[in-house]
């Protein structure tokens, strides 16, 4: 048969062509004959859906690693002195490395395999039946495989997130077992609790604490930027801080991550649809409204503030409306997005200047003030605003569409929510410091102080990012 | 033969180089340089992180000259880089031994 790539429409045409040929052909056929064709017929659909759906979900993943490497890369190094800005890019770059290992061995399996409502089985450990076949458990239209990827990316990401906080001074052998440990004992629980088969927050496979976060404002947001606080409290200030000047060695670089982190996160929100849908469309629709209002709320609570409107505020507001908007996209309304994200840019503003000063954590980069806040934010508005008319997944027992969030009537949604955020911030930090203690006896957190005032880049890694006489 | 050494306002560089090349003045180095002299630095803030900053950019050229010519150049270099304002910067002038021309040895003067 040969396969021809066709928009919609004709598609759709020559499905009914097909079919009216079949049925012109019914009577003189036997009825086995029209039911072998009409199998034949429904696959055929099936694997132009199929198609549509795996074509969109797999650029969805490569946009989501494009958020880590170059996106968070740029956006941290350029935040970062230069005698640090190669070590900080690649605290992101090597997560892509490690992750993907982890991810392979048993991340996949302990995140999605069925296990318990806390993780999931082993099942799938070492990628065993993970294939072309459809997960109809998570997304019945796209290979396995394809579902497997896409979430790697976001196990990613999220251990990125953290080296924001512990930015210009924990060594780079600390580093990789910190954030192996933090996978296995941190993130495959919480990604297995919120999207996994019986998971203990999972609104759509009947969890016991039903909660909405479509894109990971739990599972990735709060969970890193929580752990990030716990590791700026725990490994102490960098050398100098405050007092000394820090500031960012280029925000070109910085302004250039963030803008790559917004078009990114299209996958990120928009690909946690699972599908071409219209869903798909909302999500992206409410992820771009979101950093758009956030970028308006930092840039004027700035300017009001302190009398001017910086660059890295504005940059500094998309990427926190980004955050906010994660959880509740594909649940809200374009107008929802707006009020989140315009919430989440003023709220982060105040978080990196007001309540990082007052308690004195020197949160470098600031991944909790960011990721820690703009997700907490974000998973609560969630259930404010969450709405049956965008996301109708979720049916009773008739068939209709149960009420959402609060503005469908559902005020105890805001309690569920609440109660996933709680159990975030929980074993975020509980497993961090356990983490990091072990981390702490095995390899010692902190580089020498000699090192640190020397920089990272060429004491762990024998480079300079900036060669003159090259 | 004299060295000026000239620490303007970097906007002014393009000013001083024409009006240097107008008296055929064409040799010289220029450097991007960072200081301060009386001139107040400003303030910067990155995420409320509030920055001091009293080395301000500046340009610094250097010429060596014949004597007989140093007034005018002095005269050009100030008249060029002013604007009438603090942080306009400062003119140095050193005695200047000798100067060796790389490519065939000339000395003196005749190296200029």
């Amino acid at each position: 048969m040969i396969r021809v790539r066709l928009p919609n429409v004709h598609r759709f045409n020559q499905v009914v062509s097909l079919a009216l040929f079949l049925s012109s052909m019914a009577s003189a056929e036997t009825d086995g004959n029209v039911d072998a064709r009409w199998a034949a017929l429904q696959s055929t659909v099936e694997a132009a859906q199929s198609a549509g759906d795996n074509a969109w979900m797999l650029v969805s993943a490569a946009l989501v690693l494009m958020m880590t490497g170059p996106g968070l890369a740029l956006f941290y190094g350029g935040l970062v002195r230069k005698k640090n800005v190669l070590a900080t890019m690649m605290q992101s770059f090597i997560m892509m490395a490690l992750a993907t290992v982890l991810w392979a061995v048993v991340g996949y399996s302990l995140a999605f395999g069925e296990g318990n409502m806390f993780i999931g089985d082993l099942r799938y450990a070492f990628l065993n039946g993970v294939g072309s076949e459809p997960n109809p458990d998570y997304s019945a239209t796209i290979p396995q495989q394809t579902f497997m990827v896409f979430q790697l990316m976001f196990a990613i990401i999220t251990p990125a997130l953290i080296t924001g906080a512990f930015a210009e001074r924990m060594k780079f052998s600390a580093m990789l077992l910190f954030m192996t440990l933090w996978l296995l004992l941190v993130y495959f629980p919480m990604a297995h609790m919120v999207w996994g088969k019986g998971g203990l927050l999972n609104a759509f496979s009947g969890g016991r604490v039903p909660c909405f976060d479509f894109a990971g404002g739990t599972v990735v947001h709060i969970t890193s930027g929580v752990s990030a606080l716990v590791c700026a409290v725990y490994l102490g200030r960098r050398k100098g801080y405050p007092g000394e000047t820090m500031k960012p060695h280029s925000l070109v670089l910085s302004v250039i991550g963030a803008c790559l982190l917004w078009v990114g996160w299209f996958g990120f929100n928009a690909g946690s649809a699972l599908s071409s849908s219209a869903l798909a469309s909302s999500a992206f629709v409410a992820t771009h409204f979101g950093a758009a209002a956030a970028t308006l709320g930092w840039v004027i609570a700035e300017w009001i503030k302190s009398g001017k409107p910086s660059v890295l505020g504005a940059v500094s507001g998309a990427v926190a409306g980004l955050v906010a908007i994660t959880p509740a996209a594909g649940f809200v309304t374009p107008l929802s997005a707006l009020v989140i994200g315009f919430a989440a840019g003023v709220v982060c503003y105040f978080m990196v200047t007001s309540v990082k000063r007052r308690f004195g954590y020197d949160d470098s980069l600031d991944a909790f003030g960011v990721h820690g806040a703009g997700g907490t934010l974000g998973a609560i508005l969630t259930g404010v605003f969450a709405t049956s008319l965008v996301n109708d997944g979720l049916k009773d027992a008739s068939g209709n569409p149960v009420a959402l969030g609060w503005v469908d009537g559902n005020a105890a949604q805001v309690i569920n929510q609440s109660l996933g955020v709680v159990i975030a911030w929980v074993l975020a930090i509980v497993g961090t410091l356990v983490i990091l203690k072990i981390c702490d006896i095995l390899v010692g957190l902190r580089v020498h102080p000699l090192h640190e005032t020397e920089g990272l880049d060429l004491s762990l890694h024998g480079e300079e990012a900036y060669n003159f006489e090259a | 033969m004299k060295k000026v050494e000239a620490i303007i306002q970097p906007f002014k560089l393009e000013d001083v180089k024409d009006a240097l090349k107008a008296i055929g003045v064409d040799g010289m180095t220029v450097t991007e340089v960072r200081g301060h002299g009386r001139q107040k630095g400003h303030k910067e803030v990155y995420r409320g992180q509030e920055y001091h900053v009293d080395l301000l950019p500046k340009i610094k050229l250097e010429m060596v000259i014949c004597d007989n010519r140093l007034e005018e150049v002095l005269r050009t270099v100030t008249h060029a880089a002013r604007t009438g304002k603090i942080g306009d910067g400062k003119l140095f002038v050193y005695d200047v031994t000798d100067a060796i021309r790389i490519r065939n040895d000339d000395r003196g003067e005749a190296a200029l």
